[in-house]
């Protein structure tokens, strides 16, 4: 499915949850914060939400550095 | 006030918001790039009380990024927030600065922040962001979240009771090794430049009673791929199972006293705490080490060379042992020149 990410276009393999996203993107969740159409999706909630064709999706990497 | 005339001038500040500006208290937890970019900043705004507070000492490495830092400072090896405190205190004499040489964890976090208006995060670590996230939240104290490494930067505004709080973002804290740092990615000055300009104009909006004009997402940058991103946060965006703002459970000031030994991430260096701070008489010390290696000292801290490590003592008792980032090698260094 087509979705959006950090404003690009991607295309993902169908039916993948939050967390199976940021599985397939090998992003690391433990430093992850997802927004997904608008909404802020909360670490508790990755694996029982399902992403849909044409989502929005921020993902913002957590950074301690400074 | 003829000093402040030009952001009188700006409609947005006006002489009321200088006298408030003139009024407020605030605490600046770290005093590095961020740290020392957004000090600057504040003393230059006249903010009229400010609360510096770094456990760290000025290197080379640090000259690329910490705009308040001289060659001098480095070959000093002053304390940061000493060396910062001066600085300011040069650029504003009308202000109350205070440094204050010591480590944020969860013994002092509470009383530093505590009084303050706004406390402001120019640390350089996870643990210390969520330590002060929890302190005020607890004390219903806003805070400025701002990190940033290689060319990426990130800013969040956390007002207690309104906004999500860090925890409600990042529930976790990232476990220690998985994220890089300025001493593994590296770090350019336009990115702190460009958070702490973020940050203090979020401050200046909170200091000056005006919520309403405050950013309210999550600001995410990368310099160097030309991505400017906001993630939008309302108090929806509140998650009411968070441990912190949410169930109001502050696990990170409840932790059990701190390990007294702690891998500074990165820097393959060691922070050695003593149980219990006792003033070091550098005098003494300095008599007994100089048989060992080679000692060097200064009216805040005292500096132990020996072939394989070198070892920076602070007066209450602190010490950072470099070359290693094994703890209990660290430990054992400590204990074998300074006690245990």
């Amino acid at each position: 499915m087509n979705v959006l990410i950090n404003g690009a276009p991607e295309i993902i393999p169908d039916g993948l949850t939050v967390a199976a996203l940021v599985a397939h993107l090998d992003l690391g969740g433990g430093r992850l914060a997802v927004e997904r159409n608008g909404e802020i999706v909360p670490r508790g909630r990755w694996e029982s939400v399902p992403l849909a064709d044409g989502d929005k999706l921020e993902l913002v990497h957590f950074v301690g550095g400074g | 006030m003829e000093r402040y005339s030009r952001q009188i001038l700006f409609s947005g500040i006006g002489e009321a918001g200088q006298r408030r500006l003139l009024e407020s208290r605030v605490t600046l937890i770290g005093c590095g790039a961020l740290g020392g970019a957004l000090a600057e900043m504040l003393a230059r705004a006249g903010v009229g009380f400010i609360r510096l507070v770094d456990r760290d000492f000025i290197e080379w490495s640090n000259l690329n990024r910490q705009v308040l830092f001289t060659e001098a400072d480095a070959e000093a090896r002053m304390p940061k927030a000493i060396a910062a405190q001066n600085r300011l205190r040069a650029i504003n004499s009308e202000i109350e600065v205070t440094g204050l040489v010591t480590d944020v964890n969860v013994d002092t976090v509470e009383s530093l922040v505590a009084g303050a208006d706004l406390v402001l995060d120019g640390t350089d670590n996870f643990e210390t962001r969520y330590l002060v996230n929890d302190a005020c939240v607890k004390a219903g104290i806003p805070w400025i979240y701002g990190a940033a490494v290689g060319a990426y930067g990130m800013t969040m505004t956390i007002v207690p009771g309104e906004t999500p709080c860090l925890r409600c973002i990042f529930e976790e804290m990232p476990p220690v090794g998985t994220a890089q740092t300025c001493d593994t990615a590296g770090i350019i000055l336009p990115i702190i430049q460009t958070v702490t300009a973020a940050q203090v104009s979020e401050a200046l909006k909170l200091l000056t009673g005006q919520r309403e004009k405050l950013r309210g997402t999550l600001l995410h940058i990368d310099l160097w791929d030309n991505s400017y991103r906001n993630v939008k946060l309302s108090a929806g965006s509140r998650n009411p199972e968070c441990p912190c703002c949410g169930q109001r459970r502050f696990e990170f000031l409840a932790a059990a006293h701190e390990a007294l030994a702690l891998s500074l991430c990165g820097r393959n260096s060691v922070q050695i705490r003593p149980a219990k701070s006792v003033p070091l008489d550098f005098v003494e010390l300095e008599a007994r080490l100089v048989r060992v290696g080679s000692v060097r000292a200064n009216e805040h801290l005292l500096v132990f060379r020996t072939d394989d490590h070198e070892m920076t003592l602070f007066r209450d008792g602190r010490a950072i042992v470099k070359g290693t980032s094994d703890v209990q090698a660290a430990r054992g260094f400590y204990a074998k020149y300074v006690g245990s």
